[in-house]
């Protein structure tokens, strides 16, 4: 099947940058140190904050580095293809195959995750289970619940990377642009700090946007927050996202066509 | 009925230029503009013209990638634009400047993708790139990386790529840039192999006019985004001020020669240039240059291709 291939070969293609990679789980890790004693002095001063206890948050750290790659939260996914693509012209070429464009990179990309997912989302969270001795899945539900979540985090964060680098067929320059989303995923995945933490109305909003998909809602289906219906509708808010935004790309998608091919690019 | 039908086809783009801070203009650039002609099968035409004159131009409107303004277009009886899924089944473009191979996989792997988007059969799959490969000589490169391949490696690569599925017809948009005279001389032998085995229709745009003499029979040249001329390549001598030049190598120094039916163009020393009309003989001329005048050598040059294409850049 193309898609399997495309996600095989995209695999294997992340795969050979193994200077890259080992360099890569290095500073996850050392960044998961820095976390944890930051977040360990935190819990000693704010006992249970967000409803965590102190071993929950350190997990949350180790999880939250191992998702960093995993939905390629700064860059580094198949969508920085693809805004190089449209930058230099090549994308007529992916427009002119008979295959849809939006499928092809989604493929690519799930390939690329889940080799990221297996070598820098694995190897800080086992350091982390080895200096920190952080928490397994809470419950067998909750560890078929996750591998569910993080698909959809790579999903969510997909469409929006795809969004960002279809920006490129409207600007000449989109760095700035992807920046942006670069410090928005950051700041409101829940990754420098559990979105649980933010109080009131900011907080609901937060929790509420796709964002919170990336690290916050993996996490918490990873510690057993969530139960029954409610881990249903955890996943049920990810793919909720996953599908509008996918729709949106595939809009985008079609308007740039249209730009490409009627007034030609 | 032929495989490609171009008529009073048109393309133009709208251009918006900032001039200011506030103000901006609009201006209407024609890339294409009343072209007209037909492509029948299995035929290998060239398709000429300075830059900017139009070329990739209408490559992209035959391969759907562009819509055209108005004119009609069909290839293969499809209409480009509307149908370009499924015309792209049937024809196979090679674009010089761009490669349709994957930057970071082996070769091998390009091609195994190409054969599952165009959903070719494994065991033709396996004929077609055997095949190729051993004309194209691509055998030790097949699990190379293509960032690593060289131009000329990577253009062979993004030939069989464009062929693997079995295309009627192959565009080819400056195929040979970039490679040097043997990789060119081998390109333009797989083309006409491929042209001669497989009936494969072929129309490419070049720069360099060997391409076109040693594939085309026939060439139409676009300036200006409209077609000059449209015919086989030998034709192209006769029109417009296409000259032949005699060299005469005359025993002592001389004033120019003066003999009618020819012009003398330029003296060094003995050496003399004499052009003629490229449509007139000879013979006579000859005669009458070595009856007034002592000659020791005699050579005749034939136009030069470039030279009458200029000539039609330069008339049109
Ligand atoms: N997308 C576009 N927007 C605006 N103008 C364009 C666009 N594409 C082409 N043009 C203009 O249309 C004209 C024809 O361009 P085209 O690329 O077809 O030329 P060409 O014959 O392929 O030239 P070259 O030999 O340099 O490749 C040029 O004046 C070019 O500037
Ligand atoms: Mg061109």
């Amino acid at each position: 099947m193309l898609y399997a291939a495309v996600a095989v070969r995209s695999f294997r293609r992340y795969s050979t940058y193994t200077a890259a990679t080992l360099a890569g789980i290095f500073t996850n890790s050392v960044f998961g140190l820095i976390y944890s004693y930051a977040y360990i002095e935190l819990w000693r001063a704010a006992p249970h904050a967000g409803g965590y206890t102190t071993t929950d948050a350190v997990t949350y750290v180790w999880l939250g580095q191992s998702m960093i790659m995993t939905v390629a939260m700064w860059s580094g996914g198949t969508t920085d293809d693809l805004n190089e693509r449209i930058r230099t012209g090549d994308v007529s070429i992916d427009l002119y195959r008979p295959v849809p464009v939006l499928w092809w990179y989604y493929a690519g990309d799930l390939g690329r995750a889940t080799y990221h997912f297996l070598t820098r989302g694995l190897a800080p969270s086992l350091i982390g289970l080895v200096l920190f001795h952080i928490r397994g899945p809470a419950t067998p539900a909750a560890a078929v619940g996750f591998a569910a979540s993080v698909f959809l985090a790579v999903t969510v964060s997909f469409a929006i990377r795809f969004l960002v680098a279809t920006t490129a067929f409207w600007v000449l320059d989109s760095s700035g642009i992807r920046l942006m989303s670069a410090i928005l995923s950051m700041a409101l995945s829940g990754m420098v700090l559990p979105l649980n933490l933010v109080p009131g109305v900011a907080g609901t909003i937060v929790n509420a946007l796709p964002w919170a998909s990336y690290v916050q809602v993996p996490i918490d289906v990873y510690l057993g927050r969530h139960h029954g219906t409610d881990l249903l509708a955890a996943l049920g808010f990810q793919a909720l996202w996953a599908v509008v935004l996918l729709g949106l790309c595939g809009w985008v998608l079609e308007r740039a066509t249209a730009k490409v091919v009627v007034q030609g690019g | 009925m032929s495989l490609i039908d171009v008529r009073d086809l048109a393309r133009t783009f709208v251009v918006r230029r900032r001039n200011g801070a506030l103000t901006r203009s609009r201006s209407e650039v024609r890339a294409v503009h009343d072209l007209t002609f037909s492509i029948g099968a299995g035929e290998m035409v060239g398709y000429i013209g300075p830059n900017g004159a139009g070329k990739s131009t209408t490559i992209k409107m035959l391969t759907g990638i562009l819509v055209p303004s108005s004119g009609r277009l069909r290839v293969a009886e499809l209409e480009p634009s509307r149908q370009r899924t499924e015309l792209a089944r049937r024809i196979g473009v090679v674009f010089g400047q761009r490669t349709t191979l994957w930057w970071d996989l082996p070769l091998r792997d390009s091609f195994e993708l190409l054969q599952k988007i165009y959903r070719v059969d494994a065991a033709r799959h396996r004929r077609n790139l055997e095949e190729y490969v051993e004309l194209l000589d691509l055998g030790d490169l097949l699990d190379t990386p293509v960032r690593q391949l060289s131009l000329g490696q990577r253009m062979r690569g993004d030939i069989t790529a464009a062929l693997l599925h079995d295309p009627e017809i192959l565009y080819l948009d400056e195929p040979t840039i970039g490679l040097d005279v043997i990789s060119k001389g081998r390109l333009r032998e797989f083309l006409r192999t491929l042209n001669a085995e497989r009936g494969t229709t072929l129309m490419l745009t070049t720069h360099d006019l060997q391409d076109i003499e040693a594939l085309c029979d026939r060439v139409i040249v676009i300036d200006h985004g409209t077609a000059v001329f449209d015919g086989p390549l030998g034709d192209l001598h006769h029109r417009g001020e296409s000259r032949r030049t005699l060299v005469v190598d005359l025993v002592d120094e001389a004033p120019p020669i003066a003999v009618p039916g020819a012009e003398t163009r330029k003296v060094e020393g003995p050496r003399q240039w004499l052009t003629f009309p490229a449509g007139a003989s000879a013979a006579p001329i000859v005669a009458a240059v070595a009856a007034s005048y002592d000659v020791a050598d005699l050579s005749i040059q034939e136009p030069d291709i470039e030279d009458v294409i200029r000539q039609i850049y330069a008339g049109g």
